[in-house]
């Protein structure tokens, strides 16, 4: 096996990933785009880990997982949150920001 | 390289010297309980201060005398090692952070001096704020100062020196803001906080440009990480550092330590923090804390000695620095009325001494000094608070509120008399056999202009010392001293002055009406303790009684001699193990400082010492004298009998008036640092030019204004309105019209954002990715 | 021989995997309902997690399938369900800027590929690794990595306190 193959299949996730969260109105689905981001960038570590023949990349990767339960939890809540306020989740509509 | 270990007789380190870093925790675990549960307590929290100062002290002692055993113990040209107990508190990525106690001469040394006073001070302040408002904060924030700077004491690494010398930053403007009711003491806590920070801002410089300089040949060579001390006194001894990056990092420090030692330029902050309750003044600003810079200098001092060339061929920053130091700080106190703005002053000017010291490589004379001063300048402080507390009704003014004080506080009066001698360098007393050491060895060096400035220094101490001497307890009394009651507000230097009704009420009923009398036992006693210690505490060192008298040469110098490292300090508590590869050739000669040892390291450059000769101390003394019998003469026919050529002088004569401003303005350096650097630039000159332009320069000025005025006519016509206002406009247009094109970009999408910040991230890629292909 | 095979075997394996992940992945950022995306990306994390599997972290592909497919996903459908009234295909899950995240995507993708391809070209992973173990995972938690730790722990306490906070009805 290369070492390539599997930093190439992290960087297309990883791109996949970045095309949902721009692309993707709808919150949830923003989230789930985040969540494949997050799994590309494990790839690496545990490919990396492998290569390096060290145990480093498998504690991060661990690290990885539990932030992004935490991730997912608070952000469905905020979702859950905008939802109640605003009867959607379109992301779009949420532009008191604007410049 | 030779077979160690045979040579080595085994260093004794007893329980005293392996937990000397409970002196700092004792006192912590106080200032807890203080906070906590102070008030509910008995006597509100002070008995909790002094106890854990009392602990501290026994613990102090004890690795003092620990430390006594084990250099004696060790052969005459033998390495004593220092004790050194690390723990781990950070471990991530192979970087190893550690923090721990560095016990050696210097540490044991200073940290009796400061546990010592800390008590005294404690056991003062009792009495001296019994009844204060905030009596139990005032315990705590001491306790905790006495914690800090007894951590960065025994610091085996940059960073608890850091946290220490943070944390005694935090108090010194907590205590000088104890009474902050009043605007002017909130003001000079500030200006101390600000003012000290600046200098910090070097330390932490300092620190980082050491370690990422250093941390690869520590590791490497003792395995200690690029904070430790001991590493960076090898690593700067050993012929690797690159002489640019030790020479920035060294001025980093030194700036740091003018901040905290009060040196010029930034000086400024001292005699302002006497606003604070005087033992605060006693404990932090004269004894202690304000020697942390001088103590930061004599601890890294190998990386002064490489990265300034000290003991070179020219002069280096720091003498420099001190010089100035020394004689513009003493002028200063000629002309202050406030008794502790004198002494504040003087001890800026003895700062400046220790720092003349170890700029000119007399490390042991200005480690001594700092031994001495301790006891002498906390002695003088306590009596000018005792002087306050009981005669002056709470003021410290030298002109209005005392004289004749000799009748009525007897143990005041020989407590201050005899500090004075000390301070003054006088034969007997402990000043003497600091000062003279210092002033002695930096001509030794070969720096004669910079003990020629000593000598004047030590001229100019004993003049103002026996001007304030004069003016406090001699003449007839004044304003307070005398009974009048002006009330609190008759002075505007009456910072002591308690607050709270009931403080104030209480006072008045049993101080101030029976008029000046001496202080309770509680502020004596410290005072008599002290004022013992500064006429004896100079024979640990008595340079002049022979080579047997000098202990503190044995026991605090480290020995400048080249030792390998057998092992690593591993786990907790394990002992550095240092062995000295060549100990028969002894460390007269030895490399370190001078050449690069090959085989080992070192850990203190080798110094000189000079010879003690009469003629040279009775030439100083002589000088000493004179300054006492000069001033005593002028005080006494200015202040005494009001002799009419001495009177109103400076109103006559134009060179004493300009003399005066200038001091009385505190050389506007105030004034530079209050209005910024350009108004501060036109500011002292105009003052200075003041006289001359309106006799002489009046005309020519009224010439020159019209000329300009008509010129600035035409600049305003044609190139302030139409360049400069064109100029300023058309910039504004284009920010506007900027603001205009990119406005939409925020358009408080998500996705927007989310599209700009990848497609960014993306050009970047592609350039590091084209830029490196 | 035997090692050859194991080889071949392993490619194989990965090929056809990291095919069904990527055709996943593109169907979670394209589907048109939000429930089946919530299955597709189930798809994709089983693939990495056997990915994982191949990179002989067993250990990391044991906790991707309890936390994430067993966890993290229960959580998503919930929040489907509890902001959704209707489960089925839906207009509109797409921004009108849209096709803005193609380029970047793809301009990312050719820096990361080219950077890649350049750096490790065709270096091989080593062909038998050791599996690491769990006991050498807890080793470096522990150890050198207990700050991290600690942080973590300290987040998901955060998480949990802020999700309960901000889901709160009142």
């Amino acid at each position: 096996m290369l070492t390539s193959q599997f930093l190439l299949l992290g960087a297309i996730l990883f791109c996949i990933g970045v095309y949902g969260v721009i692309a993707r109105k709808n919150a949830v689905l923003v989230l789930m785009s985040i969540e494949l981001i997050l799994n590309s960038v494990n790839i690496n570590l545990l490919a990396f880990a492998l290569r390096n023949g060290s145990a480093d990349g498998h504690t991060f990767a661990l690290y990885i997982i539990a932030v992004a339960a935490a991730e997912v939890g608070v952000g469905l809540a905020l979702v859950l949150l905008i939802y109640r306020n605003r009867r959607s989740i379109g992301l779009d509509e949420l532009s008191e920001m604007r410049g | 390289m030779l077979a160690a270990s045979e040579v080595l007789s085994p260093l004794r380190d007893g329980w005293f010297l392996q937990n000397a870093w409970l002196a700092p925790v004792v006192p912590t675990i106080g200032f807890a309980f203080i906070i906590l549960f102070g008030k509910r307590l008995p006597k509100k929290g002070s008995e909790v201060g002094v106890i854990s100062m009392l602990a501290s002290l026994v613990l102090a002692s004890g690795a003092a005398w620990q430390w006594i055993q084990r250099v004696g113990d060790a052969g005459e040209e033998q390495f004593v090692s220092p004790v050194i107990r690390t723990w781990t508190w950070w471990q991530s990525g192979g970087m190893e952070f550690t923090i721990g106690q560095h016990i050696d001469g210097l540490t044991v040394v200073v940290l009796f001096v400061v546990a010592f006073i800390s008590t005294l001070v404690q056991v003062y302040s009792l009495e001296y704020l019994r009844g204060d408002r905030r009596y139990t904060h005032f315990f705590a924030a001491l306790t905790l100062f006495s914690a800090g700077m007894l951590a960065m004491v025994i610091a085996e690494d940059m960073i608890l020196f850091l946290l220490g010398w943070e944390i005694m930053g935090l108090c010194s403007f907590m205590l000088i803001g104890h009474w902050w009711e009043d605007g002017a003491n909130s003001r000079a806590a500030l200006k101390a906080f600000f003012t000290v920070r600046t200098g910090d801002v070097g330390l932490l410089v300092g620190i980082s440009i050491l370690f990422f300089a250093a941390n690869e040949w520590t590791t490497t060579n003792l395995g200690v990480s690029g904070f430790s001390i001991r590493g960076l006194s090898a690593w700067a001894l050993s012929g690797e550092p690159n002489s640019t990056v030790i020479l920035v990092a060294a001025i980093a420090l030194f700036i740091a330590a003018i901040g905290k030692s009060g040196q010029f330029p930034l000086h400024t902050w001292l005699p302002d923090a006497m606003a604070g309750p005087t033992p605060v003044s006693s404990l932090l600003h004269s004894s202690t804390m304000v020697v942390a810079g001088v103590f930061l200098v004599a601890r890294l001092y190998p990386v002064f000695f490489t990265g300034l060339d000290i003991l070179g061929p020219s002069s280096n920053v720091i003498m420099i620095i001190a010089a100035i130091t020394i004689v513009t700080a003493a002028a200063l106190a000629f002309v202050q009325t406030d008794i502790k703005r004198v002494l504040a002053y003087s001890t800026v000017s003895q700062l400046g001494y220790m720092m003349l010291g170890l700029g000119a490589g007399a490390w042991l004379p200005a480690v001594f000094h700092i031994f001495t001063h301790a006891f002498f300048k906390a002695c003088l402080f306590l009596s000018a608070g005792s002087i306050s507390h009981s005669a002056s009704h709470h003021s410290f003014d030298m002109k209005k509120d005392m004289g004749g004080l000799r009748k009525h506080m007897p143990i005041t009066f020989a407590a201050w008399t005899v500090s004075t001698l000390a301070l003054c360098g006088v034969f007997p007393f402990s000043g003497f056999f600091s000062k003279d050491e210092i002033i002695d060895n930096v001509g030794g060096n070969g720096y004669t202009f910079f003990m020629v400035v000593g000598l004047g220094g030590a001229f100019l101490t004993a003049a103002y010392m026996t001007r304030a001497t004069y003016l406090t307890f001699f003449g007839e009394s004044r304003g307070a001293a005398a009974g009048e009651h002006g009330g609190d507000e008759h002075d505007a230097h009456a910072h002591d002055a308690h607050d709270g009704d009931n403080a104030t009420a209480t006072h008045d009923s049993h101080d101030t009406h029976r008029g000046p009398h001496e202080s309770g036992v509680l502020i004596t006693a410290p005072i008599a303790i002290l004022a013992v210690l500064a006429i004896f505490s100079g024979l640990f060192n008595a340079t002049p009684f022979g080579e047997s008298w000098e202990y503190m040469k044995k026991w605090v110098e480290p020995r400048a001699v080249e030792v390998i490292s057998e092992s690593h300090s591993g786990g907790p508590g394990e002992a550095f193990v240092l062995a000295v590869p060549n100990a028969e050739s002894g460390y007269s000669d030895s490399p370190c400082g001078k050449e690069t040892p090959k085989d080992g390291v070192c850990y203190a450059p080798q110094v000189n010492h000079a010879k003690f000769k009469w003629s040279k101390a009775l030439l100083s003394l002589a000088i000493v004298f004179a300054g006492i019998a000069i001033s005593w003469m002028l005080s006494a026919a200015f202040y005494g009998r009001r002799d009419p050529r001495l009177v109103g002088l400076t109103e006559r004569n134009v060179i004493a008036r300009t003399g005066y401003r200038l001091l009385a303005n505190k050389y506007y350096l105030d004034r530079l640092y209050e209005r910024g650097i350009v108004s501060a630039i036109v500011g002292p000159l105009a003052r200075s030019a003041y006289w001359f332009n309106q006799q002489v320069l009046d005309g020519i000025l009224h010439a020159v204004a019209r000329v300009s005025r008509a010129a600035a006519q035409v600049v305003y016509r044609d190139i302030d309105q139409r360049l400069v206002d064109g100029a300023v406009n058309a910039s504004a247009d284009v920010t506007k019209a900027a603001g205009t094109t990119v406005q939409p970009i925020q358009s408080g999408r998500v996705g927007h954002y989310g599209a700009l910040l990848f497609a960014t991230a993306a050009v970047a890629a592609l350039v590091f990715v084209i830029l490196n292909t | 021989m035997f090692a050859a095979e194991l080889l071949v075997a392993q490619n194989i394996g990965f090929a056809v995997i990291a095919l069904m992940m990527i055709v996943a992945a593109l169907r979670v950022v394209t589907t048109s309902n939000v429930v089946h995306a919530a299955l597709w990306l189930v798809v994709v994390l089983g693939g990495a997690a056997a990915q994982y599997i191949l990179l002989a972290a067993e250990f990391v592909a044991v906790t991707q399938v309890l936390v994430y497919i067993g966890a993290v996903m229960v959580l998503f459908l919930f929040g489907t369900m509890l902001t959704r009234a209707r489960i089925g295909a839906e207009r509109d899950l797409n921004n009108a800027y849209w096709r803005l995240g193609i380029p970047v995507a793809g301009a990312l993708f050719a820096a990361m590929a080219i950077a890649l391809v350049s750096s490790f070209g065709d270096e091989q992973l080593p062909a038998e690794p050791e599996v690491t173990s769990v006991q050498q995972i807890s080793d470096q938690i522990f150890g050198p990595y207990l700050l991290p730790f600690w942080a973590l722990s300290f987040v998901l306490l955060a998480a949990i306190i802020g999700a309960i906070v901000l889901a709160r009805k009142d």
